[in-house]
C-alpha cells in the first residue's frame, strides 16, 4: 500500500473502532507506532498536552500497560467487564501527503460504554494522525476531543 | 425536621472511640447537617488567588452546598459573596470563572452590585420610595461569607459569622501549604489549566479518609500500579534504560506494607494531618536539571535543602481539601449530597522553577487522579462498593481501630506508624466538635 486511498484511510478509522468494540485490543495495538500518543484533552481546544493536565496524554508503554490491566484478575473496577460501542460518522480526510506517507482524518463519533446498570453516552471528534510504516498505516497521534471535555464524568474505562 | 437536628447527643452517639455509625455516610439528614454546621463552623478552601489575577476577575464555586463567588475587588482584595441576588434570588455568575469589570450586574432585573457585593444600582429606583427599602436585607447586597483568608494565595472562608480564626483553626498543619509554596523560588504558586472534575457516588468522607489509608494501595492498585511494573520489567529494552517518568509516578503505589509503615503520619487538631512524616511516595523522583541550583540562588543551601527534603504525601485540611505538597497538587471533595462527592484536581506551577517539574505534576494529576486515569479507577471501585454495602443491614458500624491506643488527645500533635488510622479518627473527632458546635443542644 503505497498510496493509501481515500477508501483506505476511511476504512483504518472504521476497523480501529470496531476492534475496540469486539475487545480485539492486540490487534488493536498492532496499528500504532512504537512512538505513538494517544491524547484526549481536558480543555475546549487545548493546545498544550504537557504542561496543563489532560484527561489523557500516553505513550505506547501506558497504551499497552491500560489493556494488560483489563485482563488482570485483580483489576476490581472490571469486574464485571466494560463494554463499549462506537457509532461513527464517515471519516473527513483531512491532510493527505504521499510523499512524507503522512495523513490525517477527523471523525465525529458517539461512543456508549456500558458497565452493570450503568450506560454512558459521550459524543466526540477524533483526529487520528496516521504514517505509512513498511507499507502499512500506524497511529502517530490519536487526538479524542469530548464535545464535554469540562463535565464531570464517573469512571471512563475504555478507549475511546 | 430531621431526627438528628439541633441532638448534639444523637450527633456524638455516631462516632465512638474505634467505629463510627453507618448514618455518617448514607444518611441525608446527617448530609444536610453538615452542610448547616460542620462547613459553617469550618474554614473551608474556595479557591487559589491566581485564578483571579486581575480586578473583576472571578471564579464560582460552593463551600458545602453553598455557591459562592470569589472576587477580585478594586482594592486588590479577595472577596468570597453568596453567589445569589439579594432580589429574587437568581444566581449573577454561571460561568466558572470570567471577568465581571467593576460590578456584577444580575440578568433578571439588572439590580448591579459592586466587587465587593455592596448594592449599586437598582433600575426606577424611585419605585422603591417610602417602601422602606433601607429596612429591607436586599439592599445590603451580595453578601459576603463570614470570613475571608487569603494564606500565601490560597483562600479560605468560613461562613459563620462568628467562629474560631484561621490561624488558631490550622495551627501548624499551615507548613504543608508553606512547603508547597516554599518550592517556588519565588514564593509563589500559579494555578496551571482547569481542574479535572471526577463525579463519584459514594460519601465526601470516604475520599478524605482514603488520603490517609495506607493498608489500600499495594491491593487495590495492584491492577494499575502493579500491572506497571510487571510490564515495565518484562519489556525488551537496552540495559541503563532511565526509567520514565509516568513509572516514577505510578511504581510507589506499589510499596510494601513496612515503607507505608515507616513513612510515619503526623495528626494536627481541628481534624488536619498527614501521612509522610519521614518518607514517601515522592521521595525518590529523579532531580529536575537546574532546579536545585536556583532554589540555592533563592533561599541558601541550608534552607533550600529543608525545603526539597520535606517529602509530605498527603496533607489533609480537614474537612474536604487534601494538598500534595511535592507535586504542587490540591484536590478538593465537594459534597453534593450524602451519596455523591465532586472531586477537582487542581495542579500549580512553581512560579520561576524550570518547566519538567509542572510536567510531572501534570502527569501526575492525569495518570491518578482524572476520570480515565487507571489508579482513580480502582479507588472510585472501592468507594462506591463501600456505599452501596453500607446498606446492608448486617452491621451498622464502621471500624476505624487500627492502632488505636486508649485515651487519644486530638487536641496534641501526634506522629505515628504510618499505617495508623489515628488520622481517620482525628477527623471524626473534628467532625463532632464542628458538627454540634453551633447547635442548641438537647433533643427535641
Amino acid at each position: 500500500m503505497t498510496f493509501p486511498s481515500r477508501d483506505d484511510l476511511i476504512d483504518f478509522v472504521y476497523d480501529e473502532a470496531r476492534m475496540l468494540d469486539d475487545g480485539r485490543f492486540d490487534e488493536w495495538l498492532a496499528l500504532w507506532k512504537p512512538d505513538g500518543m494517544y491524547w484526549m484533552p481536558l480543555d475546549y481546544n487545548q493546545q498544550d498536552a504537557k504542561h496543563v493536565t489532560s484527561l489523557l496524554h500516553e505513550d505506547f508503554f501506558m497504551i499497552k500497560l491500560r489493556v494488560e490491566r483489563f485482563k488482570g484478575e485483580r483489576t476490581f473496577s472490571q469486574k464485571p467487564k466494560t463494554r463499549c460501542h462506537h457509532v461513527i460518522q464517515r471519516p473527513f480526510i483531512e491532510e493527505v501527503d504521499h510523499e512524507a506517507g503522512r495523513f490525517v482524518t477527523h471523525t465525529p463519533f458517539h461512543y456508549v460504554e456500558t458497565r452493570l446498570d450503568d450506560q454512558t453516552l459521550l459524543a466526540a471528534n477524533a483526529r487520528h494522525e496516521l504514517e505509512l510504516v513498511d507499507g502499512a498505516l500506524k497511529i502517530r497521534l490519536k487526538r479524542v476531543d469530548l464535545l464535554n471535555c469540562d463535565a464531570a464524568f464517573g469512571n471512563i474505562q475504555m478507549f475511546l | 425536621m430531621s431526627r438528628y437536628a439541633n441532638d448534639t447527643a444523637a450527633i456524638e452517639a455516631l462516632v465512638r472511640p474505634t467505629e463510627v455509625h453507618r448514618d455518617i455516610y448514607i444518611d441525608e439528614d446527617v448530609f444536610k447537617l453538615e452542610m448547616k454546621h460542620l462547613f459553617a463552623n469550618t474554614w473551608v478552601f474556595v479557591g487559589h488567588d491566581s485564578q483571579t489575577p486581575n480586578k473583576g476577575d472571578y471564579f464560582t464555586t460552593e463551600i458545602g452546598t453553598q455557591p459562592v463567588i470569589m472576587v477580585r475587588h478594586s482594592d486588590d482584595q479577595i472577596y468570597v459573596l453568596h453567589n445569589r441576588c439579594p432580589h429574587k434570588g437568581t444566581k449573577i455568575a454561571i460561568d466558572r470563572a470570567g471577568n465581571t469589570g467593576k460590578f456584577f450586574r444580575c440578568p433578571y432585573h439588572a439590580w448591579s452590585f459592586k466587587t465587593n457585593g455592596c448594592l449599586l444600582a437598582i433600575p426606577l429606583r424611585k419605585g422603591y420610595k417610602d417602601t422602606g427599602l433601607e429596612e429591607s436585607h436586599s439592599v445590603n447586597g451580595m453578601a459576603p461569607v463570614g470570613a475571608v483568608k487569603n494564606y500565601r494565595g490560597f483562600v479560605f472562608a468560613r461562613l459563620a459569622k462568628d467562629g474560631i480564626d484561621f490561624d488558631t483553626f490550622f495551627g501548624n498543619a499551615l507548613s504543608s501549604i508553606d512547603n508547597m509554596v516554599d518550592r517556588s523560588p519565588a514564593g509563589r504558586l500559579e494555578v496551571s489549566g482547569p481542574p479535572l472534575r471526577y463525579m463519584h457516588r459514594c460519601n465526601w468522607k470516604m475520599l478524605v479518609e482514603n488520603q490517609t489509608d495506607t493498608c489500600h494501595p499495594m491491593v487495590a492498585h495492584e491492577s494499575s500500579a502493579g500491572t506497571a511494573i510487571d510490564l515495565w520489567e518484562k519489556m525488551d529494552k537496552p540495559e541503563g534504560t532511565k526509567t520514565p517518568m509516568a513509572m516514577e509516578v505510578i511504581a510507589p503505589f506499589m510499596s510494601s506494607y513496612e515503607f507505608f509503615e515507616n513513612m510515619g503520619i503526623r495528626t494536627w487538631p481541628n481534624g488536619h494531618g498527614h501521612t509522610g512524616v519521614h518518607h514517601s511516595i515522592h521521595s525518590d523522583y529523579s532531580a529536575i536539571p537546574g532546579y536545585f541550583e536556583q532554589m540555592v540562588e533563592a533561599y541558601g543551601e541550608e534552607k533550600a535543602r529543608a525545603i526539597l527534603g520535606e517529602s509530605r504525601h498527603n496533607t489533609i485540611y480537614f474537612p474536604n481539601i487534601m494538598i500534595k505538597g511535592p507535586i504542587q497538587q490540591l484536590r478538593l471533595f465537594k459534597p453534593i449530597s450524602a451519596g455523591r462527592t465532586l472531586v477537582e484536581s487542581y495542579i500549580y506551577r512553581l512560579v520561576d522553577a524550570p518547566d519538567m517539574l509542572v510536567e510531572r505534576t501534570a502527569m501526575y494529576n492525569r495518570l491518578i487522579n482524572a476520570p480515565t486515569s487507571m489508579v482513580g479507577h480502582d479507588d472510585l471501585e472501592m468507594y462506591e462498593r463501600a456505599q452501596e454495602g453500607l446498606h446492608s443491614d448486617g452491621l451498622e458500624w464502621v471500624n476505624v481501630q487500627r492502632l488505636y491506643v486508649e485515651g487519644e488527645d486530638f487536641e496534641d500533635e501526634a506522629i505515628e506508624n504510618g499505617t495508623t488510622e489515628r488520622q481517620m479518627r482525628n477527623q471524626f473527632h473534628a467532625w463532632t466538635k464542628y458538627m454540634t458546635m453551633s447547635m442548641d443542644g438537647g433533643a427535641r
